[in-house]
């Protein structure tokens, strides 16, 4: 080439073809703008079912009703009538094959997070009858005196009332 | 801990996901990308505009800029959670994001300084090259300099004065349009933070002129510091090997840094400096004149936590102090190298007030966030984004200078300009 | 050498040029068109929020982030409740201890750093909670600021993270005004509330819905007019998070005080 000032141009031509043919290589074929556009919906297409296909873990209360049928039926006709089985029980996952039993959450902290009184008029949390975590009886459950399925004062635990 | 826990710490109201996610990383990198385009532009004021007392700073600072580039890539690196699918920026850009200018900028960008930097010390590798050739005995270095300097030729070994002159030309074009691609690399830098409404201090036009400007102000100075103690060293070195052979040349014919090339370096440089303060004290002014809902949470950051960071560092140390070094009369070359050296940290302050002063702040005006740089690595994570971190992204350019000027010397050439 | 109106003959020939592919590219964009041929899609999510409601339990923020697999004790979390507390000097205090993961059992506001600050029901005006999650917007500013298409917006609505494309550039993060994004501590990708895209596309609630037992946390299809809760929002006074930011969120309040940030 008489001309060598065109060469620097030729390589850099090259190194440009090569990331180009590269992207051939390593971009999904289903990666593009989609409905949404480019701005939007730059993306690969197939990703979308990955995120459908998660595993769903809380199968909500009616799939409780489905076996436990007693203790749904008490639990409806009570305060705690709204409070899901799982938020207390956890979550269903494969129940009963895989975990054969759910946990029962004793712990003072799972009733202290709607019963700790706080006088917050402009909301509904005012509404809640609750207690000063402090100083109600700080180191016992929660469950030793209170019936959490049925939880009116009159169902307080003969030992305590006695 | 969560990505910014270790070194985050929060006051009052923060959103529970709310770190210090960019942290010192993204505070070198506008730094070191700055540095590269200001180092471009000043060796373009050379072959461009033809400023001849700049000829011997200009090859300096143009091999300064080529031994910067592939550092500018580090701190994105060390950065990024999954670095190694970095190349996705290049694979399925998207260029409603700035960031994704990077690719086709950085690559454009190096193709331009390493093109120029060939053209430049083409007759230098083809002399090389032909003498390494004609040498009888090669040692085994003898021969990989040759292998080196014969792919570097690319086959073009016309020394003719037609084939000179075209380099040159070739040159001034180079130059020429690498001023405004080393712009638009730093440019986009600044719309990266300026143009994300979700950040108070960050969201300004300003920022990509604000960026680009401070851009330039830290490339001479880091160009014009560096040419002064590399000449200076250069003639320790020569005194200390005198010692044991006294037949070697006196410092006498190594020239010292010249005063007037600094001066007239200085010149360019107190003239960008001039716009990127007026630029940052407009910005700071308006905000505080419309004062939107923005403001008080604002001014909590710039007058009182970051006050020292911000008025003593970086506007005192930074910008006043070299301000009057360089415009005192009859400057010495001693000066120079110390207003330089604060002029680079008022730019690294400047980043730093930026990147983490965008962040001291909760996006709910409510509460701040106090930024702990790391100091030991416990981690791979605190060694990437803390001070080691930025430390070897420091260091590396000068390793790479070093590296570079053994192929490609800056001292004592003749080259094609 | 050119004269001048030889050069500008030929780069307006060059812009026009290159001007008119890249606007077809945009033109004839087949799936852009066919979708706005098409109508507006059948579903379109929208979630709506009674801060009146909301008690502060976090049953929520817990179901979140085991339906959705975050590390239970990383402090981080795709759901959150902020509790306002606004006392006589006209003072707001805002916390959210946790993200409201263990609820709000006690008066004193958490201040990070500063501690805990004692308040006395006397000195309390009004005090409220706010749930928070991704508000899905439909201009998505964290969508647009991607540099790799790894976020993205479907057809629904929902705004989604690709997990395996995600570079942990953090562009996302910084760009959300709401900060409902993070970096996934196990994943080390960018993530956040998705209105559980999974439970959602076959029928069922997202776990926040349906582990609240006021009904402070619904989600509905803004398409389909006899939905109760686009009803709601189409019939009652509610408003959305820092709507100047112009990114349209698709979370709606009831109950929104000024003080909410």
């Amino acid at each position: 080439m008489k001309n060598h000032v065109w060469r620097p141009l030729f390589v850099a031509l090259a190194i440009v073809g090569c990331i180009l043919l590269i992207r051939t290589l390593l971009v999904p074929s289903d990666f593009g703008a989609h409905e949404r556009g480019y701005m939007y919906g730059w993306h690969r297409k197939s990703n979308e079912a990955e995120w459908k296909a998660v595993r769903v873990k809380y199968r909500t209360a009616k799939v409780c009703w489905g076996c436990h049928k007693d203790k749904y039926d008490v639990i409806r006709n009570s305060a705690h009538s709204a409070i899901s089985c799982e938020n207390c029980h956890g979550p269903n996952y494969d129940h009963p094959n895989d975990p054969v039993g759910l946990t029962i959450d004793r712990t003072r902290s799972l009733c202290i997070r709607c019963h700790s009184y706080l006088p917050y008029k402009a909301s509904d949390r005012s509404n809640i009858r609750g207690i000063n975590p402090q100083t109600h009886f700080p180191q016992a459950e929660c469950v030793l005196c209170h019936i959490p399925h049925n939880p009116k004062p009159m169902n307080q635990k003969r030992e305590v009332t006695s | 801990m969560v990505h910014g826990e270790a070194w985050t710490i929060k006051e009052f109201f923060v959103y529970p996901n709310e770190y210090i996610y960019w942290s010192i990383q993204i505070v070198m990198y506008p730094f070191m990308t700055g540095l590269v385009a200001g180092a471009f532009v000043l060796s373009s004021l050379y072959h461009v505009f033809g400023v001849k007392q700049l000829k011997e700073i200009a090859r300096f600072s143009l091999v300064f800029s080529l031994a910067l580039l592939p550092v500018a890539m580090m701190p994105l690196l060390l950065h990024l959670q999954q670095p190694q699918r970095g190349i996705n920026v290049l694979m399925t850009p998207h260029f409603t994001s700035a960031i994704a200018a990077f690719g086709i900028v950085f690559t454009t960008y190096g193709m331009i300084v390493a093109s120029e930097i060939w053209f430049v010390y083409r007759r230098f590798i083809v002399d090389s090259v032909l003498a390494l050739r004609g040498k009888q005995e090669r040692s085994a270095v003898d021969t990989l300099r040759l292998v080196i300097y014969t792919v570097l030729a690319m086959g073009a070994m016309d020394l003719s004065s037609e084939a000179m002159h075209r380099d040159e030309r070739a040159v001034g074009i180079l130059a020429a349009i690498g001023i405004p691609v080393a712009c638009f690399l730093h440019g986009y830098a600044g719309f990266i933070f300026g143009s994300v409404k979700a950040n108070a201090l960050w969201m300004t036009p300003l920022m990509p002129v604000i960026f680009i400007c401070s851009a330039v102000v830290s490339g001479i100075a880091l160009c014009m510091f560096t040419y002064i103690v590399t000449m200076e060293i250069r003639k320790l070195i020569l005194t200390w090997k005198r010692k044991d052979n006294p037949w070697l040349p006196s410092t006498d014919d190594l020239k010292s840094a010249e005063v007037q090339v600094v001066t007239m370096t200085a010149k360019y440089l107190v003239m960008f400096l001039v716009l990127a303060i007026t630029l940052e004290l407009l910005d700071l002014i308006f905000r505080g004149y419309t004062a939107v809902r923005s403001w008080d949470i604002l001014r909590s950051v710039i007058y009182e936590k970051d006050f020292t960071k911000i008025f003593i560092l970086q506007y005192g140390l930074g910008n006043l102090i070299p301000f009057i070094l360089f415009l005192a009369p009859r400057l010495t070359v001693r000066r120079a190298a110390l207003g330089s050296l604060l002029v680079l940290l008022g730019v690294f302050m400047m980043r730093w007030n930026v990147v983490i002063g965008g962040q001291a702040f909760s996006s709910s005006f409510a509460g701040f966030m106090e930024y702990r740089l790391p100091i030991w690595p416990d981690s791979l994570e605190n060694f990437k984004e803390g001070l080691l971190g930025a430390l070897t992204v420091i260091t590396t350019p000068f390793v790479l200078f070093f590296l570079v000027t053994r192929v490609l010397p800056v001292f004592e050439v003749k080259d094609s300009h | 050498m050119m004269n001048r109106r030889e050069f500008c003959k030929k780069a307006m020939i060059v812009v026009g040029g290159i001007a008119l592919p890249l606007a077809a590219l945009e033109v004839f964009n087949p799936m852009r068109l066919q979708a706005e041929k098409e109508g507006p899609g059948k579903v379109r999510w929208a979630f709506l929020v009674d801060t009146q409601k909301c008690v502060g339990c976090g049953f929520c923020v817990k179901a979140c982030k085991i339906e959705n697999e975050i590390p239970y004790d990383a402090n981080v979390t795709r759901t959150w409740v902020e509790r306002y507390v606004v006392t006589r000097d006209g003072t707001t205090h805002i916390d959210s201890p946790k993200g409201a993961r263990d609820g709000f059992t006690t008066m004193k506001i958490d201040q990070n750093k500063e501690g805990l600050l004692d308040i006395s029901p006397a000195d309390i005006e009004k005090a409220f909670f706010v749930p928070k999650l991704c508000n899905q917007c439909d201009n998505p500013p964290c969508v647009q600021v991607c540099p790799v298409g790894a976020t993205y917006q479907t057809v629904d609505g929902v705004v989604l993270v690709d997990r395996n494309w995600c570079i942990g550039c953090g562009y996302c993060i910084m760009g959300c005004p709401y900060s409902v994004r993070f970096f996934h501590p196990v994943y080390h990708v960018a993530e956040k509330c998705n209105f559980c895209y999974h439970r959602i596309s076959q029928g069922m609630k997202t776990a926040c819905v349906d582990a609240c037992p006021f009904g402070a946390r619904r989600i509905g299809n803004l398409r389909d007019q006899d939905d109760p809760v686009t009803k709601i929002i189409m019939t009652q006074r509610v408003n959305v998070l820092k709507e100047e930011y112009g990114t349209k969120p698709q979370v709606f309040y009831l109950g929104f005080s000024k003080e909410v940030k």
